[in-house]
């Protein structure tokens, strides 16, 4: 298949594909890390986590609507702000969720399932009949279209670069948050063991409310930027919910540093084997894989060491 | 106890006044025909279906929830609308058309479950429905159990004919065949990139094409892939068609990948005005998630375009958009669910009868003069001829039209020699 081509075209060709990789475990991380915080640190099965970033996306459009009425002069810059409210509103539907439903289903891991999975349907149709049935286009300002070129030959998609820094800067805020930070000590804490961070002091329903809301503004998040790649339909979160729990899951549920491994080493083999092989053929074996290493590591690549 | 009267005069009044308020809006837009002039229901219909001397009843199924709902609302907006037209003009037979609509909620079983509601329960006179092929092949043995007759709008992927269903969608020959003569004739294209959905339409869609490319046009196929439903990333395939170069990329992505192949191809740089592109599965209610500013240039071929600079199109498309707000956008399978209702009229009263056996053997050289897409036949084979089309995206979501066929197409849903 490379017969008939220079170096030059090949060593371009390859730039490309290594960024496509690149772009893909950026997306994995950003769609991943609210539910790796969700399920990570809560146990919490959260199947509505598409939803959630849909959510996000309806926010983006409707504000991107609402710049193009009354700020038109102001619309080249309203997808920060878009995304600034998809965390709130999302986060704050998240935390209503908690207090409503999760909180109830802590000592019954394995229920959120069921009920975050209705969630999920009641939200899709709540969409539907909101925003209705058919997908909507989400305007982008001209600067985040097209490609930079850097050099005659290989173009970089701007979207793609964006989500990238994006990407980057959640994830040092989410593990400064939960790492350095004195709250992020009480939600480890909780997890651990919930009895004893109640019996020190730590108001534990504050902390789980404030958990989820922050995995869910994430989602809402995630869900505003992939407005640049992908759909925004009652139900395009579908679309995610899969490869999502398959990053969270092969990273070791309670790891951050699992999810960015489990990510990365996730779309590499992906894109790398879809330019090999074909797009359907990439999926077999990448799923395989996972597979294969899951059965020989069922605790996922990373996972706490804990006395049991 | 005292006051029970009193209730007893009210709530029929209530009631009464409800049913007027409800019925207002139809009675002040519509002219009221009269029903009930028509022949006697007994010579009319035979076989038990649900035909009275001033009604007839008909079923709508379609995904009205679920995620094949973007893409069938179109379709039972249309249908609607047909309805409504046929009966503000008479009816069928003196008949006034009533609707019974389920929701197959994009479930393929559920679609039989509600086929079989619909033929044995309501006994409806036909059944205007499905979107998808998987849905389509679940009802088809209800269909030919219960002898009912199912008007079918989508461009689909040839290989079946049944008496009891009609095809007013293209099949692939019909839809495909005439785009590529017209690209590599217009292009001098000799390279394909073939890219689609992963399931039976892409699949046999292409693999119609690929036998037209490379035995007919004498071209090349160079690359030829399929991404899962609901695949969202599409970088690696991009770069491979930077890599081939090919003169057209011939898509039938579907659904939500849609909207991102769409974005990322634009987001890579590829220019479509410089890159042919040729797709068999964006219409403009496509358009309305991809957004123009991403598609604007690519080409799509199939057999109707909202902007199509017709008289019968010029009187249906401010219809529907009266009926279902400025905005919504006609595609080309909203136009084929259009066709369903009228062509379901045209049979019956060419077969002065609602009795299916007897609207299967009539259907056969109907013609409907007012389609909105111009004009179409019902062929022996139960499928439509009808022209073939390839259109221009533009920036505002619409479809340049920039070329048509002479002649209508015959439908040839079991093409020799494309198997």
């Amino acid at each position: 298949m490379f017969g008939d081509y220079s170096i030059g075209d090949l060593g371009s060709i390859f730039v490309m594909q290594g960024f496509a990789g690149l772009i893909l475990f950026s997306v994995y991380v950003l769609m991943a890390l609210g539910l790796a915080i969700i399920f990570g640190q809560m146990g919490v099965i959260n199947m509505a986590h598409g939803e959630f970033m849909i959510l996000g996306a309806y926010v983006t459009w409707m504000t991107s609507n609402a710049f193009q009425h009354y700020l038109p002069s102001l619309f080249s810059g309203y997808f920060f702000l878009a995304m600034l409210l998809a965390f709130l509103v999302s986060g704050a539907l998240g935390m209503l969720v908690e207090w409503v439903l999760i909180r109830h289903l802590y000592k019954r891991p394995l229920d959120t399932l069921l009920a975050t999975w209705g969630l999920s349907l009641i939200l899709q149709q709540t969409y539907r009949s909101v925003f209705g049935a058919r997908e909507v286009g989400v305007e982008l300002p001209q600067w985040m279209l097209g490609s930079l070129k850097v050099t005659d030959s290989i173009e970089v998609p701007i979207n793609g670069v964006f989500v990238m820094g994006l990407t980057v800067l959640i994830t040092v805020v989410v593990s400064y948050v939960l790492y350095k930070s004195r709250w992020g000590r009480q939600v480890r804490a909780v997890v651990q063991n919930r009895i004893m961070a109640g019996a020190v002091g730590i108001n534990t329903e504050k902390v789980d409310r404030y958990t989820f809301g922050l995995g869910c503004g994430i989602a809402g998040v995630a869900g505003s930027a992939f407005t640049m790649i992908g759909s925004t339909g009652p139900t395009s979160g579908q679309l995610y919910i899969v490869d999502t729990f398959l990053v969270v899951v092969f990273g070791g549920a309670a790891s951050l540093l699992g999810t960015i491994a489990s990510a990365f080493s996730i779309s590499q083999t992906q894109s790398t084997l879809e330019f090999f092989t074909s797009g359907s053929m990439a999926k077999v074996l990448t799923l395989l894989a996972v597979v294969g290493i899951l059965m020989l590591r069922p605790q996922g690549l990373f996972a706490l060491k804990v006395r049991k | 106890m005292s006051d029970e009267p009193n209730r007893g005069l009210q709530s029929p009044l209530r009631r009464k006044l409800l049913m007027g308020a409800a019925a207002l809006p139809l009675v002040s837009i519509l002219p009221r025909p009269s029903f009930g002039a028509g022949p006697a229901t007994a010579t009319v219909n035979t076989t038990g279906l649900a035909v009275t001397d001033t009604e007839v009843t008909v079923g709508i199924l379609h995904s009205a929830t679920g995620t094949m709902a973007i893409s069938e609302t179109g379709s039972i907006q249309a249908e609607k609308l047909a309805i409504e037209q046929i009966n503000a003009a008479g009816g069928v037979l003196g008949r006034k058309i009533k609707f019974i609509q389920e929701d197959g909620a994009s479930d393929w079983p559920t679609f039989a479950e509600k086929a079989k509601k619909l033929l044995v329960n309501d006994k409806v006179a036909a059944i205007m429905g499905c979107w998808t092929s998987a849905s389509r092949k679940a009802v088809l043995p209800v269909m030919e159990q219960y002898n009912g007759m199912l008007y079918y709008p989508t461009f689909y992927e040839g290989l079946e004919q049944s008496k009891n269903v009609i095809y007013t969608g293209q099949e692939a020959t019909q839809q495909i065949l005439a785009g590529l003569n017209w690209i590599a004739k217009e292009k001098g294209a000799k390279s394909f990139f073939f890219i689609g959905s992963d399931y039976i339409w892409p699949r046999t869609s292409n693999k119609i094409a690929r036998k037209h490319v490379e035995n007919v046009l004498k071209g090349k196929v160079v690359g030829e892939e399929y991404y899962a439903l609901g695949s969202t990333q599409f970088n690696s395939v991009i770069n491979k068609i930077k890599l081939t170069k090919p003169d057209v990329i011939f898509t039938d992505v579907v659904g939500g990948s849609n909207v991102a192949f769409y974005k990322q191809l634009k987001a890579a740089g590829v220019d479509l005005s410089k890159q042919a592109l040729l797709t068999i599965s964006v219409t403009e209610d496509e358009i309305d998630g991809i957004g123009g500013e991403n598609i604007a240039g690519a080409y799509a071929c199939m057999k109707y375009f909202q902007s199509l600079d017709n008289a019968n199109n010029k009187t249906f498309v401010p219809a529907f958009k009266k009926l279902w707000g400025e905005k919504t956008v006609i595609g080309d399978v909203t136009q084929a669910a259009y066709l369903g209702p009228w062509l379901w009229k045209l049979t019956v009263e060419k077969a002065g009868s609602f009795d299916i056996d007897k609207i299967a053997a009539a259907s056969a050289g109907v013609e409907f003069k007012d389609a909105p897409e111009g004009y179409v036949r019902i062929h022996q084979n139960h499928h439509l001829w009808s022209k073939t089309r390839v259109g221009r995206a533009k920036l505002d979501g619409q479809f340049e039209l920039i070329f048509e066929t002479a002649d209508l197409i015959e439908p040839d849903p079991f093409p020799k020699g494309y198997q």
